[in-house]
Parts: C-alpha cells; structure tokens; sequence
C-alpha cells in the first residue's frame, strides 16, 4: 500500500482509504472512493500539484493532498 | 414584490447550470468555465407555459451541500433557510450526465432536504460518446422524481423541463427518503423540539453547519453545540460516512440505470482532445512558455492594435471640440462645454478599445477552460509567496479591473490565501491605469525604436510595467505571508474541466458588459470631477483672476497676440483655485520630481486613477499653446517646458517617477470598498491604502532620484 504522491505518470491504483479526515469529506465529494481507480496523468513543473483521472474526470490537488489517499497500485 | 414560484437551479460547477439558466430565462449574464464565476444573485423570469411565469435563482456552484468556501456557504443559508427570502418553492439540479454519480450526490443532498425536486440531464450527447446510455424513465423511477433530458448549451429539451416543473410545482412532492446513515431519534427529536419541525436530513444541516448560517443566533449556536456534545454526535464522519453511504446507494442506482458500453474505461484508454492539450500546456516546460506567450501576445497586440481606434477617438474629440469653438459664441459657458464636459467625455472613451481587448483574452481564456491550467501551473509558485494558484485568476482580472477582480477571490477555500490575494491585487495594472501609461510612455519613451528590429519598445515598456506590478504583488504577498497569521491550512482540489470551444456570444456579452460598466459607472466620476475641475481651475479666490490679464499687460508690455493670451492663461491657471491647491502640495512631491501641475492631477486622481488624463487635458487646455488647433493632451505635455532648465519637462526622470508612482499607488474609491465588503472590516482597506502609498512614494523618489 502506498500513497497516491507516490504514483508515476501513467502509473494506477485503486483508492483503499484517507488518513486526514479534513481533506477526505472533500476527496470523497469529489468522487475519490474507496475502491474507485485512480490514475496520475500529469505533474506540474516541480512536481506538485498533480493530476489525476478518477470517475471519468480529471482532478487536480498538492501533492501533500495527494499524500493523504492511500492506494493499492496496480 | 414578485410572488412567482422561485425555482432554484442548483448544480456542480461546469454541469451547464450558467448555461441553462441563459436559454431559459435570456437574460444576459457570463459563464465561465473556472469555478466561481456565478457569484452574485442572478434571477430571471422563464415563462413555463402561456401566460405563467416562473422565477429562477442562478446559485453558485457547488459539489456538496457542505461548503468549503464562502460563496458556497450562500447555498446552505439559502436552501436551509425556510424564512430565506430567497428560499424556493423547488430546485432544479442540473447534472453532467458524463459525471452522473458524482453529480447525483449533491441531487440526492438536495432532495432529502425536502425540496422539491426535478433532475436535468444534461451532456447526454458527451456521456453517449464515452459509451455510457443512460436510461432516464429508469433514472426517474429509482430516484422517484421527474427526470429532463436537455442540452443547456444548445437548448435542446426545454419543452420537457418545462412539463417536468410543472408537475413537481403541483403536487410539491418532495421525494426525499429517511437519513441515508441513521442517528439516534432522540437526537433528531431534541432538535425538532427546540429549532421547531424539519425534515431529519435540515435538522443534521443545522446540527453540523450551524456557525456557518446567519438564521442562528449565539444562543441557538451554543445550544447545538450542546446538542453536539449531548448526543456524542461527531459531524466530522457522520458527513464522510454520509457522503460514502449515499455514494454505495447510488452506485446500485447508477448500475440499474446506465449501460456501459466500454464495460471499463481503463479497457481501451481513448486519447481525448483534452488528454492531447493538456500534453502542451500542463507540460513542465512548455506550459509555462505557452502562458508567458499569451501574456506577452496579450499587451502587445494591446498596445499596437488599441492605437487604432484609440487616436481616432483623440483626434475626434479635438475636432469636435474646435468646431464646437468656432461656432459657438465665446463665453463661460462654452468653455464649461468644450473644455471642461467634451474634454472629460473624451478622456472616458478613450479607454474603450483597449479596455475591450483585454476583456476579449480573459474571456476567451476562462470560455475554453485554460484558466484552469494556468491555476494549475501556477500553484507551487504562487503558495511560495503566500498566494495559491487560485490566486491566479484575481490576479490576471485585476488587470483588467480590481473590483471584480476581488470579488472572484471568493472561491479561494483558505482565508489568509484569500486575504492576501485581496490586499495585492490593485498592485495588478488595472485597465484604468493604461491611459495614463499610453500618455506617459509616448512622452518618454520614443515611438519608432524597436529592440532586436521586432519588439515596439513602447509595447515593451508597458509590458514591462505590468510584470513590475505583478512581482510587486508577489512581494507584498510575501511579506504578508510572513505577517498574517493562518488559522485554518489551504487547499487546491479542483477540476480541471475539459477544453471547449469559446461561446463567442458570451465573449462578446462579457466585453460589452464591462465596457458599458466602465463607461457608466467610472465616466460618470470621471466627467463629475472634470467639470468641478474646470470651474476650480477656471475661477480664482477674490478677484486676482480678472485683475491678472492687465496685470501680465503692463509687467510685459512686448507681448502680443498668441504669446500673450498664453502667458495670461497660465498666469490665470497658476492663481486658480486648483493652481492653489497644486501649489499647496507641491513641497511633499518635489522630491518625486512632480510640480503643482501635476500635484494638481494627483489631487483629482485620488478617487479613480483614470481621472489623471482628464485632468492633464483640462490643465493643459487652459494653459496651451492655442496656435496648435489640432492639439491633443500628449502633444501638450510634450511642450511643456520646466521652467528652472528650459528642458522639456517630461524627461525621462519625471515620466519613469509618475509612472511608477500611479503602478503603485491606491488611487480608487471602488476598490476600497470592495475590499471593505469582501473583508467586512476597515482594517484591511485601511492596510491595503496605507502600504500601497506608501510604496508608491518611495519607489517614485527612488526612481526620480536615480535618473535625474
């Protein structure tokens, strides 16, 4: 298990939990559920923020967001 | 007071709500496709069937019912608010049928507050072409409610909408369903007994969201939180568990409903248009070149292009002036006229052209979904100095204009994010001030020189007077990060929506929109102060200013004709009220190079910078050379000559001084009382006035000091 930060460009995994309460009502309301895929698609210069698809869509977040989604990568 | 049935329209941010708000009510206002773009109230008339109309309320985005930032707090005081003036007899939930789960939870948060409640499908076509068929008599069924299919861009299904509204209006049935997550009755209970009876799922909304809602007072705040603490009731993950609960309810939903036809997406991954473009401007490198590109195409095309029709209105106001003089009898009255009022006019309109071509690029980047990416390349720089990449599109409208520039920081989530951003964005050139650099950079800077043969060097100039705004503002942002104390921690989840074509009739709207605005609103100032300008400078205390002309007469006995009057307007000029005025300041803005002329243009450009131009106009026209029929302010200035070195008076030294002192300095009305309403206090205002005149002085003394 490791974070979402962690992902490579192209690289997946499917969303097992959040570990800050705060950020993960947002996430979720976003549509970033449990056990829903995720991909990293881009990164911003420096790295950070990301870019993810999830549900069909893309989202964006910091990478210190991103560290907060825990994912078993594919 | 209208008693029309109010129908909320209520949706997720780029679901096509602006859009369908547009085709039913046709009344004019922008869409956009960054987050935060519907901010103030809009409502509209839509007339349902013959003869009965219905008003709809355009709210802000939203993804949930539990806000994050303060223009999504306006939609739970509103739709958790039964004695809300605004609260409505039902909502309309527009949904991305492309992103149908995600938009179906807000639907269904809607629902179980017991409005009622009609879905509008839209993007069917969009869904259809991701391989999704959605089966929308089904879709009704299982949720219980009356389903639209509609196309809000092209305004297709309104018909459907319309019979859809009308049956829920009639039975006001209100499908919603018990609490998707169970609590303990007593809890509910307890709430029912004291805030009076709502539905369990408004009775929660109260419970978690109370501090964010006005209809509460401290007591009935301190009494939930009683409640809270009663009861052990965490809202923190009762909304989580809520939002995991409702997402597991609509997932079965969802899969009765929808067939897929890819079965999974990741099966054979289609590159989209979107996933294509987003190669080139999100790329690390290349991303940043693009932006920097269009921000440099942007100023120079304005510079060069605005010219145009920006000398065609200078020299139509000239003509219009000296023909108006020729026919006209010469008196005061003509002078108030043609000096004072056309002068003013003149100096208003001028701005028009190159006003709507910045409006034509910001609209035309938020049209396609590019702001986004901008936002998005531009974080990590910006959260360095304090700033997020929200920042970003505040930043790039305050070069436009800073009052809806602070008003669209509204959707940054984080408040010291927000604070910042509101307290530097007037350091952003506003358009405003490009009248004033237009006359200044021509005096200054010589018209035909070109670096390397291909840049204008006053295309330059000016571009480069923007980007000392924007690092002004990085700075100042900085220091404040250093300063201002953060309570709560920022954050930068956001959609990145996928690319559209621009509605080339909402650019349009857009730039008529805000040149009518400036037109009316900042010309009425503008011609206000030009006509008390006039008669100040016109008119002198006692009698000294008819006793002036014999007075030059006998003191210089060999002038004649032009040279003479000359030196009589000026002599006249110098003991006006305003020379008064000028001459009173004058030892504080010596240093900065500036003499009581000049002083005097400061004096009247405190309340909106862009009535320096005018002034200058009015100033030179009293005092000018009248033997040059066709002569504008530019050529005016030009011929001013310092008395002391017999020089020019424009040099470089006073030319880089005033513009550095009007890219720096807080001189307009509307935008501190915008930063009143958005902060609700003086303070800011007051800090945001203070170090921006400050920096202005000192940065112009420097300047003046340096080149001359």
């Amino acid at each position: 298990m490791v974070s979402l930060a962690e992902l490579a460009i192209g690289e997946k995994g499917d969303i097992v939990g959040f570990t800050d309460e705060k950020l993960s009502l947002k996430l979720l309301e976003m549509g970033c559920l449990p056990g829903s895929e995720i991909m990293m698609t881009h990164q911003a210069p420096f790295g950070d923020p990301i870019a993810i698809k999830v549900s069909g869509y893309t989202l964006s977040m910091r990478k210190e967001e991103a560290a907060t989604i825990l994912i078993n990568k594919k | 007071m209208s008693t029309l049935p109010k129908i909320a329209l209520i949706g997720n941010p780029n679901a096509g709500k602006s859009s369908l708000f547009n085709s039913l009510t046709g009344l004019r206002q922008k869409t956009g496709n960054f987050p935060g773009v519907t901010m103030d109230k809009l409502t509209g008339p839509w007339e349902i069937e013959p003869k009965k109309e219905v008003e709809i309320l355009d709210l802000p985005g939203i993804y949930s019912i539990y806000p994050k930032s303060i223009d999504e707090e306006l939609v739970i005081n509103i739709l958790g608010n039964p004695a809300h003036e605004d609260y409505p007899d039902m909502a309309i939930v527009v949904a991305d049928a492309s992103n149908l789960k995600r938009n179906l939870l807000l639907f269904s948060q809607v629902r179980d507050l017991g409005i009622p409640t009609v879905l509008a499908l839209n993007m069917i076509d969009v869904a259809e072409n991701e391989g999704y068929v959605i089966n929308s008599l089904k879709l009704a069924r299982e949720l219980n409610v009356e389903v639209a299919e509609i196309n809000a861009k092209k305004g297709i299904g309104v018909n459907g909408l319309k019979l859809a509204v009308n049956k829920t209006l009639a039975n006001r049935y209100a499908s919603n369903d018990a609490l998707p997550l169970p609590v303990a009755d007593a809890l509910i209970e307890d709430i029912q007994s004291q805030f009076g009876e709502a539905e369990p799922y408004r009775c929660l909304l109260w419970l978690m969201e109370h501090d964010r809602m006005k209809m509460f007072s401290k007591a009935q705040r301190e009494a939930f939180d009683h409640l809270t603490e009663k009861h052990d009731f965490s809202p923190k993950s009762y909304k989580s568990q809520e939002t995991v609960k409702r997402y597991e309810l609509l997932t079965e939903v969802v899969d009765r409903c929808v067939i897929n036809l890819n079965r999974q997406w990741d099966a054979a991954p289609v590159k989209t248009l979107t996933d294509r473009l987003d190669k080139v401007f999100l790329h690390p490198v290349g991303g940043y070149l693009f932006f920097l590109a269009i921000l440099f195409v942007m100023f120079q095309a304005v510079f060069t292009w605005a010219t145009y029709p920006m000398d065609a209105i200078d020299g139509g106001v000239a003509y219009l002036n000296d023909w108006l003089k020729g026919i006209l009898p010469a008196s005061a009255l003509t002078g108030l006229l043609t000096d004072g009022l056309i002068a003013g006019i003149g100096g208003v309109l001028i701005f028009v052209p190159q006003i709507a071509f910045l409006f034509l690029f910001i609209s035309l980047l938020e049209e396609t979904g590019y702001m986004s990416r901008v936002m998005f390349i531009m974080d990590k720089l910006m959260r360095r100095f304090g700033l997020n990449g929200k920042s970003v599109v505040p930043l790039i409208s305050g070069v436009a204009c800073a009052v809806p520039a602070i008003m669209s920081t509204r959707s940054i989530g984080s408040r010291k994010d927000r604070l910042i951003t509101i307290l530097v964005t007037p350091l952003m050139s506003c358009s405003a001030r490009l009248p004033i650099y237009t006359v200044l950079i021509a005096l200054v800077v010589p018209e035909k020189s070109t670096l390397f043969g291909m840049f204008n060097l006053q295309g330059l100039a000016l571009f480069v007077l923007y980007l000392l705004g924007f690092f002004m503002a990085l700075i100042s942002a900085y220091v404040m990060k250093l300063i201002l104390k953060a309570k709560e921690r920022s954050y930068f989840i956001m959609e990145l929506p996928t690319y559209k074509g621009p509605r080339f009739k909402h650019v349009a709207l857009t730039i008529w929109n805000s040149v009518q605005a400036f037109v009316f609103e900042a010309g009425k100032i503008i011609v206000a102060i030009s006509v008390v300008l006039w008669v100040l400078a016109s008119y002198g205390p006692g009698d000294s200013m008819s006793k002036i002309a014999d007075q030059v007469r006998v003191e210089n006995p060999q002038l004649s004709g032009i040279t003479l009057s000359n030196k009589i307007a000026s002599e006249k000029l110098e003991n006006s009220y305003a020379g008064h005025f000028g001459k009173f300041i004058e030892p504080a803005i010596r240093p900065l190079g500036y003499d009581w002329k000049i002083g005097i243009a400061l004096i009247t450009s405190f309340a909106a910078r862009e009535v320096f131009v005018g002034t200058m106009s009015t100033i030179y026209s009293l005092g000018g050379e009248v033997e040059d029929e066709n002569a504008t302010i530019k050529n005016r200035m030009r011929a001013e000559i310092n008395p002391a070195t017999g020089k020019p008076l424009y040099d470089m030294a006073l030319g880089f001084s005033l513009l550095i002192f009007y890219a720096f300095a807080m001189q307009c009305m509307s935008t501190l009382a915008t930063t009143y309403r958005e902060t609700k206090s003086w303070k800011y205002p007051l800090i945001q006035f203070t170090y921006m005149t400050a920096l202005a002085y000192l940065s112009a003394f420097a300047v003046y000091q340096l080149l001359s």
